[in-house]
């Protein structure tokens, strides 16, 4: 369905799109929240802006929004620059993480609302705030008031006050970072859900990288008011394109290591020989490793860690040789810390049930597909 | 009624925030804002802390209220002079204030100017608190000082001013000139109190607006005014409060159409002592009563 539709609109211009644009809060001396950014966010698609606290996120939200203004760059909506229209006639919708529902209105008065601006007559009115409220599965709470809802009814007023409008894409701001784990990963769903029957265009904000995974068409990863990588959720987990990204989605074994030798062969079988401080030389593939000589990381996924037990010297030239410290159960899967040699520890992930457990302690060897190691420039 | 509501603290970034800047007159010494605590009923012994501080809140509202008492009776008096025991109780001065033409139509001024005043007063002091709180400008403590200023500059040279300024404006001796004579003077406390209320406002919720296409202006009539309405009122009536018992502008500005009661009980002292000028007292007594009864609920909607 996501390639599907990235496939329909990648000849159409793009609804929204970021040309060039910073952002300095105060004098320009003093840095830029937002430093260079040019992104494209397509009609349907729902893109997120991922990244640690303040590396621009929320500044990118606001910008479009209008409550904040470029220092530089251009803003278009729909092929339109809007950097002299104020934020009420953008006609974006906004769910903010405070939700920043009326308190004096009740919940169908909130909704109601941009309908009443927008001189909508009464009972047309009042149609569309039913539905809007039967969408977030809320018909009945329409006369009540905000302050007597829990959080996770407060945000979906929140959602549909946002979109009963039919703007043309809805912004959304940390909108789950007030609520508990289980409540969130409901609201994940119900956010996707929406998303795709309606065919909203949504940007969505949030630092919680398993959040931007199971939510997105695509993830902007931010850090430091650049974006770092701009991709699918599959791709951005498999093929991360610098070592920030590799360590700020998913988790990662980080393995320091010397390039010893030029890529070989094509496509997916590119690979480099990197001998790792241990003393062992392993093939990585490379994204942006440097030349023989140069310091390097491989990062490897614990679940992409394969574990035997027996000695490394009877499985391959590539295999490491390991103690196993330890076997942490997770409930659906366990976790082995790995000891190698020279201090560096590996963890891998396994399935519950999957086959012996070896006992801590015991000698094992340990290796993956190179496939899936990844080479990155040290201290990149 | 002297109107020392216990105010609402100032922003500590609008008082006096600003380097460089004047110093803003700090507001007169509130009372301390909280009623004196309910003592717990099922405590079978108060503690003596308690004691000394029920003990010293009485002293202190007696104090306050001890002279008006002492005189407001008289005017019930049957007799015609100021003093004790009295002759006989009779409402005869209520009945000369009532039918008098120096009394009544000062009464209806007086209420007039005031809800005048009030009404203006709530009106710039809300836009004035608004600007203050939204904004972030320099000289903000200046402006603060400034809008402040009548509630510790003393009203006589208040008084003078508008008179040097009304006069060739052809302001004085006209209603117009008595309001924003009043209006001024009342508009510190709507500020004060309005500022508080939207202490307790989120502005986000002014770009959620903004967000559902309402432009500032709407938002501030549909989103923020009625949720800061409460303050606003408050401010309103202390204005209204001020307006009714002052006598320095209403000295200067008003002419004789314009006499309001403290004015003519001001005059009504240095021709001949009537009683009458008791039953004029106990009215607006009364009032600032009710006034204050106002506000407390007021206070409790909130
Ligand atoms: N209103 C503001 N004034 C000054 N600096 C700000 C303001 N808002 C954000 N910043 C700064 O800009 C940077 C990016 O902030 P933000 O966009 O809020 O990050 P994020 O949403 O990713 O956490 C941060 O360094 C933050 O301190
Ligand atoms: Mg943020």
């Amino acid at each position: 369905m996501t390639a599907q539709k990235q496939g329909m609109n990648r000849m159409a211009e793009p609804l929204v799109r970021f040309e060039g644009v910073r952002k300095a809060y105060g004098a320009a001396a003093s840095g830029y929240a937002v430093q260079r950014l040019d992104l494209d966010v397509e009609k349907g698609e729902l893109l997120t802006l991922l990244g640690p606290s303040g590396s621009g996120k929320t500044t990118t939200l606001m910008l479009l929004a209008g409550f904040e203004m470029p220092s530089e760059g251009r803003i278009l909506l729909g092929g339109r620059d809007i950097a002299r229209l104020p934020p009420h006639k953008r006609g974006i919708g906004v769910v903010f993480q405070s939700y920043a529902l009326f308190p004096h209105m009740s919940v169908a008065e909130n909704v109601a609302f941009s309908l009443e601006v927008r001189g909508v007559p009464k009972p047309e009115r009042a149609r569309r705030v039913e539905r809007a409220l039967s969408m977030v599965r809320l018909e009945t709470f329409g006369e009540r008031r905000p302050a007597q809802l829990s959080g996770g009814q407060q945000q979906r007023i929140a959602l549909a006050r946002a979109m009963v409008f039919e703007p043309p894409i809805v912004l959304l701001d940390e909108p789950l970072g007030a609520l508990d784990k289980a409540l969130r990963e409901e609201m994940q769903y119900e956010i996707r859900s929406l998303h795709q029957r309606l065919g909203l265009t949504m940007m969505y904000v949030t630092h919680d990288q398993q959040e931007a995974l199971t939510l997105s068409d695509r993830i902007a990863v931010f850090e430091g008011g650049r974006i770092r990588q701009l991709a699918p959720p599959r791709r951005l987990y498999e093929q991360p394109e610098n070592a920030f990204v590799a360590g700020f989605v998913g988790e990662n074994n980080r393995l320091p290591g010397t390039v010893r030798s030029h890529p070989e062969g094509e496509g997916r079988d590119r690979a480099i020989r990197v001998m790792l401080d241990g003393g062992t030389e392993v093939l990585a593939r490379p994204v942006d490793a440097g030349a023989p000589g140069s310091r390097c990381v491989v990062a490897v996924r614990p679940e992409r860690v394969a574990v035997a037990a027996i000695l490394a010297s009877e499985m391959g030239e590539d295999a490491l040789s390991a103690r196993l410290a330890e076997v942490i159960f997770q409930g659906d899967h366990v976790r082995l810390r790995l000891s190698l040699g020279d201090g560096a520890e590996v963890v891998a992930k396994r399935p519950v049930g999957g086959g012996m457990m070896p006992e801590p302690g015991t000698l094992v060897s340990v290796a993956w597909d190179p496939a899936h190691a990844h080479a990155f420039a040290a201290g990149g | 009624m002297s109107p020392d509501p216990a105010l609402p603290r100032i922003p500590a970034r609008l008082a006096g925030a600003e380097p460089g800047g004047a110093p803003p007159p700090a507001p007169p010494p509130a009372p301390p804002s909280a009623p004196p605590p309910v003592a717990a009923r099922a405590r079978p012994a108060p503690r003596p802390g308690r004691i000394l501080l029920w003990t010293f809140g009485l002293l202190a509202i007696l104090f306050l209220l001890a002279p008006v008492l002492a005189v407001l009776p008289l005017s019930f008096s049957a007799g015609s002079f100021l003093h004790y025991p009295l002759p006989g109780l009779s409402l005869r001065w209520y009945a000369d204030f009532w039918n008098s033409d120096f009394w009544l139509p000062a009464l209806w001024n007086s209420l007039r100017v005031g809800a005048g005043a009030a009404l203006l007063a709530g009106a710039l002091g809300t836009l004035a608190a608004f600007g203050l709180w939204r904004g972030r400008f320099r000289g903000q403590a200046v402006v603060m000082a400034v809008l402040l200023a009548p509630m510790v500059v003393p009203a006589i040279i208040v008084a003078v001013a508008l008179l040097l300024f009304f006069g060739p404006l052809g302001l004085t001796n006209s209603f117009t000139g008595l309001i924003l004579g009043h209006a001024a003077l009342g508009a510190p406390f709507v500020v004060v109190t309005v500022l508080a209320a939207l202490q307790q406002f989120d502005p986000v919720q002014l770009r959620a607006a903004a967000a559902c296409g309402a432009s500032p202006l709407r938002a501030f009539w549909r989103v923020c005014l009625p949720q800061i309405m409460p303050g606003v009122a408050a401010g309103a009536v202390f204005a209204f409060a001020t307006s009714l018992d002052e006598v320095a502008v209403a000295l200067f500005i008003a002419g004789p159409a314009q006499r309001t009661l403290p004015r003519q009980m001001f005059s009504g002292l240095n021709d001949s002592i009537s009683l009458t000028i008791m039953a004029a007292a106990m009215v607006l007594v009364l009032i600032s009563g009710l006034l204050l009864l106002a506000v407390t609920l007021l206070r409790r909607a909130r």
